[in-house]
């Protein structure tokens, strides 16, 4: 630190402000009930598909393994309630195409009780070991990833990591799953940063905390062990602050470099969301079954934060909280910066999904209203691009099908889909979207 | 059922800007300054505004129906090129000749581009410099603001029939001309005659010039409404008046006699006009931050070098255009530092280097 360190922004360079929208940030997360029939996709995860243990008509109960993982980059699947399997068949997917899941029907005498557990003795565990308790508890990352987490902290030996960064930015507006978690599961919090720290060697833990949720950082506080391995660090309230290289460089102020990830710069990055679900569910011997999804938009009757059994149809969720019109909205998993629109409600909350955002149907802003001009070179797009793209030019290369250029020339494989170019946009280019296209047709192009 | 949700890419939602507003902030910004224009010069200043701004929006609409673009005028991009084109007209300018040149604005300096965002030009200033080498007689043809009967009736040569050339004005400047005026622009007077004007003569409009010239703190209100409301790259006015001001400084110390002091260039002809609103069109200048500065920079010397070395009296209009020419190269070569990227080069000499261990 040199004396002039204070007139250095806390942050990363660019960004953008959207409206946060966090209303439901004030109400403790609730507990939804069980939906009659529930889906279970075997791809939640980045990675190998789980494989069935189960068959239709096996009876299974609340926490049992009904799917194993297939490798090393692959986790279980465990059942979200007691009841019978249906059916293993292709069901519609959030992004569109149908894939292979197991179909539960739940007994309407399951209970919240977990019934499948193997408590283990944590601290005899070898990180190796630590890892594979780690890949039974079918844990991912919780914050949208869905990267398996034994995986992403799996690190090699030729890379030493010093610091885990634990990221409770939720910088997407409207989502609160977070700061819930934060507030009300300190303790577990706790617990899962230790094991994370173990299970990568790292000596320090630091969380990283957006200005606009002081009262969570202040609940993590007050749980600190007193070694102080773990600080809490509040950084400006920013999108996208919590992208993994954006939070590095708050924190740390170091730049992960193209093309690198964390760990080559000694850092390994977790959501508090998943490690909260870590310190919970791994001390118990649990499988994950269930998290916390934000529920919000305008015009719901109960938004909030719920605790929602994984494969729950969408549609059960929406008609709990109050939207009996879902079909006539437009839904989107995740932030509205990032996350993705659903194209039918019969989709199953997945590991994955931190949020349904129920949107009103804009009229206004219909096709003639929404007109899209050429690029008009305001500049905006380029002081907002936290990666320090132009994304002006890739879009007018994008529109010309330029793709080798826009990767070779533009750095486009830098892009991470953050949303801020196309938010910002006055022609109303749907940069971002492009971007991800061009990067779609790079990829099959190299094989 | 399911066919009604709607599907829409991310990011779903936006700051709200758009193209439409941008502009319409805009034409509103240079209301003030049309109006001012005609408390100063009447009727004559009032017909050549909407002569401009209507031919260069039914130009706008012929050419995009031509083309088969929407032909949406709603984007008010047609009506800033014909406000701006009048203001930077003299008053006494022909009204046909106000027509021609909203129409090559449009069409040579917009619509052979390809319309909106394509153009690399300032649509506006094309249509000036094409009257300014067409009708050269009319163009320095000044008459002097406040001059009585303005309001009820035009300057002579106003009217002028189209293809016609105008009446010759100076009889008529003679009847109405307030003590001391010269019927030269006060840089062509310090430029052929030596003489600096004061700087009380530009502020009340006592100064011959062009329509939307002779009101600079005017100019710079409307532009800091624009620039506060994050329709208008402050950055750019700020380097085009910087760095002419500190280059005329630069002259005025190494020879006080010959060259003006700094105020004087500021005040004079439409440097402030073409900093504030023609120099930050969008299409036409960088899309880099460091771009946008060298071309502001370099648009405020250019003029500077311009009217000192130049035949011609008025440089900031060709400042402008080889600024909006060079624009395009400047974007290329001051690429923003991708994150993460090893810091070199002019801008990232002066920054902190990177720690590679926290
Ligand atoms: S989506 Fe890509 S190009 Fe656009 S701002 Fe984000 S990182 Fe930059
Ligand atoms: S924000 Fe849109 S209009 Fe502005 S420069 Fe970027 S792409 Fe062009």
């Amino acid at each position: 630190m040199t004396f002039l360190s204070f007139l250095r922004n806390n942050s990363f360079a660019r960004g953008v402000h959207p409206d946060a929208r966090k209303s439901t940030a004030g109400s403790p997360i609730r507990r939804m009930p069980f939906a009659s029939r529930m889906t279970l996709p075997l791809a939640q995860h980045i990675g190998t598909p789980a494989v069935p243990l189960v068959r239709a008509g096996e009876e299974v109960v609340r926490g049992q393994p009904i799917a194993r993982a297939d490798g090393h980059l692959s986790v279980p699947i465990h059942a979200p309630a007691d009841g019978v399997i249906e059916a293993i068949e292709l069901k519609p997917s959030a992004r569109g195409p149908w894939v292979e899941s197991i179909v539960l029907r739940v007994y309407e005498a399951s209970t919240q009780e977990i019934r499948w557990a193997e408590p283990r003795d944590l601290e005899a565990l070898s990180p190796a070991e630590l890892l594979r308790a780690i890949q039974d508890s079918g844990m991912v990352g919780l914050g949208g990833a869905t990267f398996p987490s034994h995986a992403k902290l799996s690190v090699p030996e030729s890379h030493p990591i010093h610091t885990l960064i634990v990221n409770g930015c939720e910088c997407e507006p409207y989502l609160t799953c977070d700061h819930r978690l934060m507030l009300e599961y300190p303790a577990d919090l706790m617990v899962g940063i230790r094991l994370a720290m173990r299970a990568i060697g790292a000596s320090r833990a630091i969380i990283g905390v957006e200005d606009n949720k002081l009262d969570a950082a202040a609940a993590m506080r007050a749980q600190l062990p007193a070694d102080g391995d773990i600080t809490v660090r509040v950084v400006p309230t920013k999108y996208p602050q919590g992208a993994e290289k954006m939070l590095i460089k708050a924190l740390l102020d170091v730049e992960v470099p193209p093309g690198k990830l964390p760990m080559h710069v000694g850092v390994v990055v977790n959501n508090v969301g998943t490690l909260t679900q870590l310190g919970q569910l791994l001390p118990a011997g649990q499988g994950l079954t269930e998290r916390v999804v934000t529920v919000a938009g305008p015009g719901i009757g109960k938004p909030g934060d719920y605790w929602v059994p994984i494969g729950t149809p969408m549609r059960t969720v929406l008609g709990w909280a109050g939207v009996p019109d879902a079909d006539a909205r437009e839904i989107v998993l995740g932030g509205p910066m990032m996350g993705l629109a659903v194209a039918s409600l019969d989709v199953p909350v997945t590991k994955g999904v931190s949020g349904i955002l129920v949107f009103d149907p804009r009229p206004e802003e219909s096709a003639a209203g929404r007109r899209e001009y050429p690029c008009i070179k305001c500049g905006e797009c380029v002081r907002v691009c936290p990666m320090g793209l132009n994304p002006s030019m890739l879009g007018m290369l994008a529109a010309h099908r330029e793709y080798d250029r826009m990767g070779a020339e533009f750095h486009l494989g830098e892009c991470f889909e953050c949303g801020c170019c196309a938010y910002v946009c006055p022609s109303r280019i749907p940069l971002t979207q492009q971007f991800r296209a061009a990067k779609g047709i790079l990829r099959r192009r190299a094989g | 059922m399911t066919s009604r949700i709607e599907l829409r890419a991310a990011p779903h939602v936006s700051k709200g800007a758009s193209v439409e507003r941008i502009m319409f902030n805009v034409v509103v910004a240079l209301l003030p300054i049309c109006a001012f224009a005609v408390v100063q010069y009447g009727l004559s200043a009032l017909a050549l505004i909407v002569t401009t701004t209507l031919t260069c929006m039914a130009s706008e609409r012929l050419f995009n129906r031509l083309a088969g673009r929407p032909a949406a005028l709603s984007d008010w991009s047609a009506a800033i090129t014909g406000l701006l084109l009048a203001l930077t007209l003299p008053p006494a300018f022909p009204l046909w000749m106000a027509a021609v040149a909203g129409f090559v604005a449009i069409a040579l300096g917009k619509a052979l581009f390809g319309g909106i965002g394509y153009n690399v030009f300032n649509p506006a200033l094309v249509g000036r410099a094409f009257v300014q080498a067409a009708f050269p007689a009319a163009i320095t043809t000044w008459v002097p603001a406040y001059y009585d009967g303005r309001f009820t009736a035009f300057i002579p040569t106003t009217l002028t029939a189209p293809l016609m050339t105008p009446p010759n004005l100076s009889e008529w400047v003679g009847r109405h001309a307030v003590d001391g005026f010269t019927g030269a622009t006060p840089m062509a007077r310090w430029k052929f005659e030596n003489q600096i004007a004061e700087v009380g003569d530009f502020l009340s409009g006592m100064a011959t010039a062009s329509v939307g010239e002779t009101s600079a703190p005017l100019i710079l209100i409307c532009g800091l409404f624009l620039a506060v409301r994050g329709f208008l790259d402050w950055r750019i006015p700020v380097a085009v008046l910087g760095s002419a001001m500190l280059l005329a400084l630069v002259f005025h110390l190494a020879d006080p006699g010959r060259y003006p002091p700094p105020v004087f260039v500021l005040l004079s002809g439409g440097l402030v006009l073409g900093a504030v609103f023609m120099a930050t069109d969008m299409a036409t200048s960088p899309v880099t931050p460091l771009g946008v500065w060298l071309y502001g920079a370099l648009i405020g010397a250019l003029t500077v070098v311009i009217r000192y070395f130049g035949g011609l009296t008025e440089g900031v209009m060709y400042a402008i255009l080889i600024g909006n020419a060079l624009a395009p190269l400047l974007d290329q070569l001051t690429p923003p530092r991708v994150f993460g990227q090893a810091r070199g080069g002019l801008r990232d000499h002066f920054r902190r280097k990177p720690e590679t261990r926290p």
